[in-house]
């Protein structure tokens, strides 16, 4: 059986952290085989919510899943399909399904998925969420009412670390951490020297911040992030890295540039722990764990 | 300003096809300002329509009118006489005077030639960009005067999402992210305090949220209708 | 049957496209009998309804000559006139006319062969467009 989340992250061990992506569909056959290889390599999975716009499982359902299965699951909301009352009404079910970790986030704009003409909500922002979580606490809704019966979550949110506009970021971090985020899973990184600059702006606080670690796939995966998602640079000399592998092997050097940014992140103790993304290819966590000595 | 651009000609053709006699009826404020609906506009529509018409061997007769205001019963009423004589009126008002017609003219039928889009202004000529929600409750002196419901693409009130860079939205690289603008500005102004505050969710019942709005000014109101 | 004489109304700027055209019949040229010339102060003036209302009329093509890059003298009336064309074009593909029956050429003054030439090159385009549906 797996620890409750919130006893790993005070408990000062080095913290790791995976994804599971929800399938779009009800064949849940590979998705059970990755939480299966990764629940006890991992002290939290993330399960996300219609991951970048894109229509599918809904995150609570596999965080169930997940629970049933002895894993640790960390519930991912996002502000773009429900509204204040349906957020609330989430944030109790996942309490009674025994769901204890959330992570609050903004969400993609809905132009960027699969149902592109639908309406967006965006309701609340990525803040107010993590305040709704915690009035749940409370045992009070938004709209001022009391609860029977309350909430208790880990309640975590997401950082950019090599956002170009880092002064507008840094005023959300701020608010993110006064109302009450306990831990942070951070947009991927790739430049070491940016992770640092980044976590100097983080010393007077308890949260814990645990560093997002993408695993590469291919050279022309770099230069898709750099050209497409805001705040991930990929430095030139890790596409050079990565472009120079033999044929066939750039996934597996792409685990090698992970493993040695976890272990580098470790052992200079540059933060508590790491989120390992590996988009699908969950299977090759618990390798790159090992490959990191963790 | 209201912001509305034109239909195209096959989606308007489809829906004035099975009448003989229309009025293209155009609205001088708004919609002549920016270019969609105006007196010059109608010239256009009628005169793309009569021939797409033909093209499909109708030879239906499209008279033009433009008035000052679509919005306002006095303007609307003058019309009167001309619409009495066709079968259909085709508006190329925003939505609201569209509404207006087929209020004050209960018999005949009224379509759109626009698509009322937003509320804005010109940002160079002939590039219009959306500025105010409409919200009801507006919060512009806290964000030094740049609208985050507006002009963020999320309406997020507590600052950017990890979308933005380069100050452009993740939306778009045309469109500019509306939290970068109002950091900009507020630090010009040297007033970033007043986002450091973090804010409640919205009330959006001043929004759509009540159902249709109305405002009810007791100074001004008469029981007649006007 | 008669080989289809296509009727064009061309839309001229009185600076250096009808001097062009003085300089083509000063070289004994002709321009072709089935092209109508407009002359307009400056192409600028050409407003869409000027070439949608030539086509409904009965035109099966129009054409704007205006001056070559840079040589208007309102600054930009045939950059603006350009624009128009497009709109117009698309507006025509819209309606089912088929935009390529307007065009904008650019001319100087000291090119007159290319008036003629240009007058040829569009009545060929539209001959081989056939005429315009509405007037069929």
């Amino acid at each position: 059986m797996s620890r409750p989340f919130k006893e790993v992250l005070t408990s000062g061990e080095f913290v790791v952290t995976s994804e599971i992506g929800p399938p779009k569909g009800t064949n849940i056959d590979k998705m059970l085989h990755h939480i299966e290889l990764l629940k006890d390599k991992v002290h939290g999975m993330n399960v996300t919510d219609n991951q970048s716009s894109v229509m599918r499982l809904s995150s609570l359902a596999v965080c169930h899943i997940i629970k049933d299965h002895g894993g640790e699951p960390i519930l991912q909301m996002t502000c773009r399909d429900r509204n204040r009352m349906a957020l609330q009404s989430d944030l109790l079910s996942a309490y009674v399904l025994g769901v204890r970790n959330v992570l609050c986030l903004t969400g993609d704009h809905i132009s960027l998925g699969d149902h592109k003409g639908a309406k967006q909500v965006f309701d609340l922002d990525s803040v107010q969420l993590i305040a709704a979580a915690k009035n749940l606490e409370q045992g009070q809704d938004l709209g001022g009412n009391k609860l029977d019966g309350s909430v208790e979550f880990c309640v975590g949110a997401t950082a950019t670390p090599e956002a170009d506009n880092m002064d507008s970021q840094l005023l959300k971090f701020r608010k993110k951490i006064k109302t009450g985020a306990e831990f942070f899973q951070t947009q991927a990184v790739y430049d070491m020297s940016m992770l640092k600059s980044f976590m100097e702006h983080t010393q007077q606080s308890n949260t814990k911040i645990l560093a997002g670690i993408l695993v590469l796939v291919s050279a022309g995966m770099a230069k898709y992030l750099n050209a497409n998602v805001a705040g991930v640079t990929v430095p030139q000399e890790l596409i050079d890295e990565i472009a120079g592998a033999e044929k066939g092997k750039a996934l597996q050097k792409g685990m090698e540039i992970a493993a040695r940014q976890i272990k580098q992140i470790k052992d200079e103790n540059i933060c508590p722990g790491v989120h390992i993304m590996a988009i699908g290819k969950e299977e090759i966590v618990p390798e790159i764990l090992e490959m990191a000595g963790i | 300003m209201i912001i509305a651009e034109q239909k195209p000609i096959q989606e308007i053709k489809a829906m004035i096809a099975s009448y003989q006699k229309i009025l293209v009826v155009g609205c001088g404020t708004c919609v002549t300002v920016c270019m969609a609906g105006g007196e010059k506009e109608v010239g256009i529509i009628a005169t793309s329509l009569r021939m797409a018409l033909r093209l499909d061997g109708k030879k239906p007769e499209i008279t033009e009118d433009c008035i000052q205001r679509q919005c306002e019963w006095e303007f609307v009423d003058a019309l009167k006489d001309r619409i009495s004589k066709v079968d259909a009126i085709l508006s190329s008002a925003c939505g609201v005077g569209v509404q207006a017609l087929a209020e004050r003219f209960p018999d005949k039928p009224v379509y759109p030639a626009l698509n009322t889009t937003f509320m804005g202004m010109p940002e160079k000529h002939g590039l219009w960009i959306e500025t105010c929600r409409g919200c009801g409750s507006c919060e512009l002196g806290r964000f030094g005067g740049i609208c985050p419901i507006a002009r963020c693409s999320k309406g997020l009130l507590n600052g950017p999402c990890g979308g933005s860079q380069d100050g452009k939205c993740e939306v778009s690289k045309e469109m500019d992210c509306g939290w970068q603008l109002i950091y900009g500005r507020l630090k010009t102004l040297n007033q970033l305090d007043q986002v450091e505050e973090i804010l409640p969710p919205k009330d959006w019942s001043t929004d759509r949220d009540k159902g249709q709005r109305r405002i009810l000014r007791e100074d001004v109101y008469y029981e007649q209708t006007v | 049957m008669a080989e289809f004489e296509p009727k064009l109304i061309a839309f001229c700027c009185i600076n250096c496209p009808s001097s062009s055209v003085t300089v083509c019949e000063s070289m004994g040229m002709s321009i072709p009998t089935n092209v109508e010339v407009v002359r307009v102060p400056c192409t600028g003036r050409v407003d869409i309804l000027h070439l949608l209302k030539a086509i409904e009329s009965g035109a099966d093509g129009v054409y704007v000559a205006g001056c070559s890059d840079g040589n208007c003298q309102f600054t930009d009336g045939n950059v603006k006139a350009n624009r128009r064309i497009e709109r117009v074009k698309k507006l025509l593909d819209e309606i089912g006319v088929g935009g390529q029956r307007v065009e904008m050429y650019r001319m100087s003054a000291a090119m007159g062969p290319r008036f003629a030439e240009v007058a040829r090159e569009m009545t060929e385009r539209v001959r081989g467009l056939g005429p315009s549906p509405l007037r069929r």
